[in-house]
């Protein structure tokens, strides 16, 4: 059984950012939603509250990066582009501030519905010149997020993870690698972030159905080692799945479909995701279902590709299933 | 940097760079030079402490835009002076003041009257709406309302350095119909910012007229006290009024002058275009051969021969 690490980020930002005086953290009214009451509460030197004034907190941000702070700005992800996208262009962006964009519920990880829910903060950042892309896809790289954001020499936009997170790696996030977690031969599944998680099910009843299967993870979007993933789409006989917790437009899915064809690679992409839609309020393993971001999703997505059915059922997924545990950890509220 | 000439004489100065530059290109903008030059030749020529220029006197050409493959890019600011922890720092807030800008870098001695020749022309750094690259610039603001925020957030910084210098803002009231200018100056007064002061050209004008016909703002000044500014409001063309207003107690709170100022101040023929002068194109030859005569009779000069 997968272990659950509970609340990584607060144990981890606390141990990275207390006591060094350049790092700042700041929050927008969702101190604990992020994560980082216990560090307000113990070193309220380090702390910012700004309030629900995002644009003047992205302008503030660029400010108290000109005077050589790095500041962490905590809140959920869409408000930290959707409102605020001129601040975040003109005050963090351009100039390269070394600002880091702390995102709490990426996609689907939230029953808030449409407001709530970052689900083409990728396809943004990726179009924002400048700025580098990092997503957690366990406790593992949200325990290493702090770390690896603070080493780029500027802005860097993160999807952190919250609350009771699986850990499926034992190697911290390292900025431009990818993850190889499979070196079959038949197709390459590439996903990122949660997503990643639901691969791993799908892959394992592959395997006892007799189909081989390449599986990368990406924790960093942008830059991008284009090579990397060539190589590995050399090395498969099919094609390409891909699977995200975004819409499929601009996300990783664009992100392949744009190496592929700038390499002239011929091969077959089949590309999953949110489908030109915009999401509801629900829990996670419901609108994952709902929307075609679980397991289920990449197995028929697999055999689209491939052209034949591999007889998977919902009961082979569940017997494979790495987060069994999630059903005993309570609904995550806002 | 202390100039040899008065304030007045750079307010002058900077009218007549910004006449001659219009007449030579068909048009500019005149009026913020009209309501602006005495706050900008006060702010530069008495009241900031700034540093010796870093930057040559003729401005370098465009170098590029910050990016990871241009390790030598630098903003502006540098003809502002260094940045030491006792020289305080300037933001022109509205950037299309850049050309009233640029000119006062000229009447005071920190950039050679050439750069106002670079003014819009391809490849220089010396833009139109002022860049962060742009002479006396250091940060972007062509997108108004942003440069209290970012002023906010660098003097909070500061202050956790202990530095002395105060940041500055020289805003526009167009700014306040922005949400953000409101953000930022809660912000300041949650957090007793009171190393951040600005100085705002209240001429009532924006970009399609009058203020009062494009969006009514009613009385800002007791906007600014109610949302926790220290405000002080001044006629913008009297220069003891500024000397007066900085010595404003503000402990605890960031210092807002509002400077009231008539967009036709020193040339009353302006006034023909209103309500449109927030950039002035002529029309016709006669337009502009009157507009010379007229405000070089106000200004005290020659008329400008643009056929050169």
């Amino acid at each position: 059984m997968v272990e659950m690490v509970s609340r990584p980020y607060a144990t981890a930002f606390e141990k990275f950012a207390a006591g060094n005086p350049d790092i700042l953290c700041l929050s927008a009214d969702l101190t604990s939603s992020c994560e980082i009451d216990g560090f307000r509460d113990r070193h309220p030197d380090q702390f910012l509250s700004l309030g629900m004034a995002e644009q003047n907190m992205m302008s503030f941000a660029g400010g108290l990066g000109l005077a050589g702070f790095r500041p962490f700005i905590h809140t959920f992800g869409v408000f930290m582009y959707r409102r605020p996208y001129d601040q975040l262009m003109a005050s963090i962006a351009y100039p390269r501030r070394k600002v880091r964009l702390m995102g709490f519920l990426p996609g689907v990880t939230t029953p808030g519905g449409m407001t709530h829910q970052s689900i083409e903060d990728i396809s943004v950042m990726r179009s924002i010149p400048n700025m580098t892309i990092l997503e957690t896809g366990d406790a593992t790289e949200v325990e290493s997020i702090c770390e690896a954001a603070d080493s780029i020499d500027g802005p860097v936009w993160c999807r952190v993870l919250r609350g009771s997170v699986p850990r499926l790696f034992d190697t911290p996030l390292k900025v431009g690698e990818m993850r190889e977690l499979a070196t079959g031969d038949d197709v390459l599944v590439v996903t990122s972030g949660i997503c990643t998680e639901e691969a791993m099910r799908a892959r394992a009843a592959f395997a006892k159905a007799g189909l081989s299967i390449r599986h990368l993870h990406l924790h960093t979007i942008k830059p991008f080692n284009a090579q990397a993933l060539l190589d590995h789409i050399g090395s498969v006989k099919h094609g390409v799945v891909t699977l995200e917790n975004h819409v499929t437009e601009g996300g990783i899915g664009s992100l392949v479909a744009e190496t592929m064809a700038d390499a002239g690679v011929g091969k077959r992409l089949i590309r999953l995701g949110l489908k030109d839609t915009y999401a509801h309020g629900g829990s996670r393993p419901y609108l994952m279902k709902y929307y075609g971001l679980d397991a289920s999703a990449l197995v028929r997505g697999i055999e689209d590709l491939i052209g034949q059915s591999f007889g998977i059922t919902e009961d082979d997924l569940s017997a494979v299933r790495f987060d069994d545990v999630h059903s005993l950890v309570k609904a995550e509220a806002l | 940097m202390r100039n040899e000439k008065s304030t007045e004489d750079v307010a002058l100065g900077i009218r007549r760079r910004v006449f001659e530059h219009a007449m030579r290109n068909n048009g500019g903008y005149l009026s913020q030079a009209c309501s602006a030059a005495e706050q900008l030749a006060w702010l530069y020529n008495e009241e900031l402490k700034l540093g010796e220029p870093t930057l040559p006197m003729i401005p370098k050409p465009f170098s590029g835009v910050p990016s990871p493959s241009n390790p030598d890019y630098h903003t502006g600011a540098g003809y502002n002076g260094p940045f030491e922890p006792q020289f305080d720092r300037l933001f022109i807030a509205p950037a299309h003041y850049a050309l009233v800008a640029y000119a006062t870098l000229i009447e005071v001695g920190r950039m050679a009257p050439e750069g106002l020749e670079m003014f819009n022309q391809d490849g220089s750094s010396v833009e139109m709406i002022g860049a962060e690259h742009s002479p006396g610039m250091e940060v972007h603001n062509g997108t108004l309302g942003i440069g209290l925020s970012t002023a906010s957030g660098l003097a909070y910084g500061r202050r956790l350095r202990g530095e002395a210098g105060r940041t500055w803002v020289f805003m526009s009231d167009g700014e306040v119909q922005e949400g953000q200018t409101w953000e930022a100056v809660q912000a300041c007064a949650h957090y007793g910012i009171d190393n951040v002061l600005a100085i705002m050209d209240v001429n009532d004008q924006q970009c399609d007229g009058a203020m009062s016909s494009v969006m009514e703002v009613g009385d800002i000044r007791t906007k600014f006290l109610n949302f926790g500014a220290t405000c002080v409001e001044i006629d913008g063309h009297d220069l003891s009024a500024m000397r007066d207003a900085v010595r404003e107690p503000h402990a605890g709170k960031p210092l807002i002058i509002l400077a009231r100022t008539n967009p036709f101040q020193t040339m009353s023929i302006l006034e023909e275009r209103f309500p449109r002068l927030h950039y002035v194109r002529f029309k016709s030859e006669d337009e502009r051969a009157r507009f010379n005569t007229s405000i070089a009779a106000d200004l005290g000069v020659k008329p400008v021969d643009y056929s050169l």
